[in-house]
Formats: structure tokens, C-alpha cells, sequence
């Protein structure tokens, strides 16, 4: 017999209180056997779970494939899940040791920026201060601008990226980063600092000056 | 509290998270209306982070919530496919089983259900004397029996040589072992 649908819940990834009880309602069920419902329960989050999967791979397909294969691994192991922490997080954990067990077993660390991974405990110092006013964050309906900060992104050496991506990007706390890749929260802090500063270096010059000019702003014009 | 640009270099990722003591927020804030080097760093800094947490920022891939929840129903699919496999399975070892012990208890009921006369005969135990008459190949419980005609030329062995001499048990005084 097929099992009733829940209340949909809504898309936004900052649940309130309504939602969050919906949400438990739906791990219940899920956990009890109803698997039919266990996309309705992930829709809020798969957008998020892929960007943490691409934040790590840095390919499509590879991280559409490691998203999934996340997806299933949290259907199996849902009666793993403890509320101990959010449904989200749990999810983003997984993904992100799903992505990094892909990117071991492919070796695409020979690919890697190492220079960005050396002297970690060193100081890290801006190297340029072009003055980069607030832009909306509008321009990021642009695929151009989109594409540079995936790029920049890219470049970064890999233990800096992955703490960029679930402090910034996942919106993990530091406590949740420092937990889901078994560092310290002194690392996550220190890698976090300079994963923004050297992202800042990056994209200054450009979103600052060459690619914001482009944009017109000064003209009052929505060049998008 | 004074702090230099090098200082505020190394704080402002936690300034930016509010995770500094309110001594060094004022000593940084103070620092930064009078470096526009470092008011450079802190808002691109912020536009870092306020980009980076845009959730357009990652653009996903045409197509891929109908993958992902084609990939979770299937393999929800797959799973009932299994336990239905099981069920099946089951089902038809009980049947299976069920048979056989139906078939086995209704062999070993059945000398209960026969007739006196149709069941099977106990085994005649060897040591038992029986007499035997020279007139035919037949072995008896005692002299008394009815179907020996002459008394006289009798004698006695065990059943177990009687057996393998020839003779069968009389169906009159030894039926039990018919």
C-alpha cells in the first residue's frame, strides 16, 4: 500500500520551528520504513549536498554522481541518524566523506594547487588591497562571475577549500566543520582565515575593478 | 588596546564571524577608520563570504532532481523487489516444509488408522521356542495348537532357527507375528 505523503516542506534550507517538526515527523516515518518519503525529507538539501560534492571534486559529473551515491548511503544509514545534530549537517558529512573517499580513490590530488597547502601555520598576507566596494549579490546571476569564483575556488589547495566550503558555503559552524573533518577547531579557524583571504586576493582585482566595471554600476545600469 | 595592520590580518576572519573579544573588536574597529588598506581587506573579505554563501553560487546540473529522485525511487523499488523476493521465498520454503511433514506424519499415522488384521506384524522374537511338526513347514507357540494333528512327532527350537530351516509362523496361535 502506498504510504501518504507528508506536508511538503518548503525549499528554504533555514528551517523554523513548523518545519523542523515537519522534518521530524518526516525522519520518523522514513525511519520506520516508509522510503517513499526519504526524497521529500532530502528536497530542501540537494542543492547543497551537490555544491559540497563539487566543492570537493570539481567536476559535474563526478559530484552529481558522489551527490547521489551520498543520498543513498543517508536512505541506508537513516536509522544512524541520532538528532544529535541537525538532518542537514548529517547530510553534508556524508557527502563530503563520500567526495573526498572519490577523490582519494581517483588521486586527483596530483592536481593540486600544493602550494596553497604549505607553510599552513605561516602568516598569511593580503597582496592586494584594491578597494572592492560592496557589490549585489545580484551579479552572481551572471554565468562570467559565476565562473571565476568557482575557478578561484578551485585553486585552492584542498584542506583550505574544504574548510571554506562547509564554514561559507555550507554554513556549518566551526564546531560541525572541525567535527565532520576530524581537525581541530584552532585549524578550521586558521585554515578558514586564510581560505577567505586568499579568495579575497583573488577576486579583488577582478570583481573590484576589470569585471565590476563591466557591470556598470557606477551608471545605474543592471548590465544583467 | 592598539593593534597593527598585520594584527588585524590575522583576526579579521573571526572579527567577520563576531568571534573576538569586545577589547579587540573596538582596538580593530578603531584601526580600520584610519587604514584603508585594511578597510579593503575586511569588505572584500565580507563579499567573500557573502558571496560564497549565495546559494546560487553553485549552479546544478540540468536534469538532477529528477536523477536524484529517480535513484532513491528505484532503489526504494529495488528494496521492496527484495523483500518481496524474500517474502516469496518464505512463503515457499513453508510450503515446502509444511508438505513434507504433512506427508511424513500421515505415513506414521497410518498403521493407527489400519485394521487389526491389516497392520503390520510385530517381529517374532528370535529366542521364542516354538514347536515344530514333522507333517508340514509351519512353527507353533505350543503343542496345544489345534492345527498340529499329530502331537507325537513334535519338537521345540528357537524361532530363529525354525526361520532358517523354512517354516512360517502359524496364523492361528502365533497371528500376533503375522
Amino acid at each position: 500500500m502506498p504510504a501518504q505523503p507528508g506536508p511538503p516542506l518548503g525549499d528554504q534550507t533555514q528551517l523554523g520551528e513548523s518545519d523542523s517538526r515537519n522534518e521530524a515527523q518526516l525522519i520518523q516515518r522514513v525511519r520506520s520504513g516508509e522510503h517513499e518519503l526519504f526524497y521529500e525529507l532530502i528536497r530542501p538539501y540537494e542543492r547543497r549536498v551537490y555544491a559540497a560534492s563539487f566543492a570537493i571534486l570539481r567536476n559535474p559529473a563526478n559530484a552529481e554522481d558522489a551527490a547521489q551515491e551520498a543520498l543513498l548511503k543517508a536512505l541506508k544509514h537513516i536509522r544512524q541518524f541520532r538528532a544529535e545534530s541537525k538532518f542537514s549537517t548529517w547530510l553534508i558529512q556524508i557527502a563530503v566523506n563520500e567526495a573526498r573517499m572519490r577523490r582519494r580513490k581517483e588521486n586527483s590530488d596530483r592536481t593540486e594547487p600544493i602550494a596553497n597547502d604549505a607553510n599552513e601555520q605561516g602568516e598569511y598576507k593580503p597582496r592586494d588591497f584594491a578597494d572592492w566596494r560592496e557589490i549585489p549579490s545580484e551579479v552572481l546571476e551572471r554565468k562570467e562571475v559565476r565562473e571565476k569564483l568557482t575557478g578561484a575556488l578551485a585553486s585552492l589547495g584542498q584542506i583550505y577549500r574544504e574548510v571554506f566550503v562547509l564554514r561559507d558555503i555550507q554554513q556549518l559552524s566551526i564546531e560541525e566543520t572541525s567535527k565532520t573533518l576530524g581537525i581541530s577547531t584552532a585549524s578550521v579557524k586558521t585554515r578558514l582565515l586564510r581560505a577567505r583571504l586568499m579568495l579575497r586576493d583573488m577576486l579583488a582585482p577582478g570583481l573590484g575593478g576589470v569585471w565590476s566595471g563591466k557591470l556598470s554600476f557606477a551608471k545605474g545600469e543592471k548590465p544583467w | 588596546m592598539v593593534v597593527n595592520c598585520e594584527h588585524v590580518w590575522q583576526e579579521i576572519s573571526n572579527y567577520i564571524d563576531d568571534d573576538v573579544d569586545p577589547g579587540l573588536r573596538a582596538a580593530m574597529e578603531e584601526h580600520f577608520k584610519e587604514c584603508k588598506h585594511c578597510t579593503a581587506v575586511l569588505d572584500g573579505t565580507r563579499n567573500v563570504v557573502q558571496l560564497y554563501g549565495d546559494e546560487r553560487m553553485f549552479e546544478v546540473p540540468f536534469g538532477y532532481s529528477q536523477r536524484v529522485r529517480r535513484r532513491l525511487e528505484g532503489n526504494v523499488g529495488g528494496n521492496r523487489r527484495t523483500f518481496l523476493g524474500w517474502m516469496v521465498a518464505t512463503a515457499a520454503a513453508i510450503f515446502f516444509v509444511g508438505s513434507y511433514e504433512l506427508a511424513r506424519s500421515a505415513t506414521s499415522d497410518r498403521e493407527g488408522l489400519k485394521s487389526e488384521h491389516a497392520r503390520s506384524s510385530a517381529p517374532i522374537p528370535p529366542e521364542l521356542m516354538v514347536v515344530v511338526a514333522d507333517e508340514g513347514k509351519v512353527f507353533h507357540g505350543g503343542v496345544a495348537c489345534p492345527f498340529i494333528h499329530d502331537k507325537a512327532k513334535t519338537r521345540s527350537m528357537p524361532a530363529r532357527d525354525a526361520l532358517q530351516q523354512g517354516y512360517t509362523p502359524c496364523v492361528r496361535c502365533m497371528k500376533q507375528y503375522v
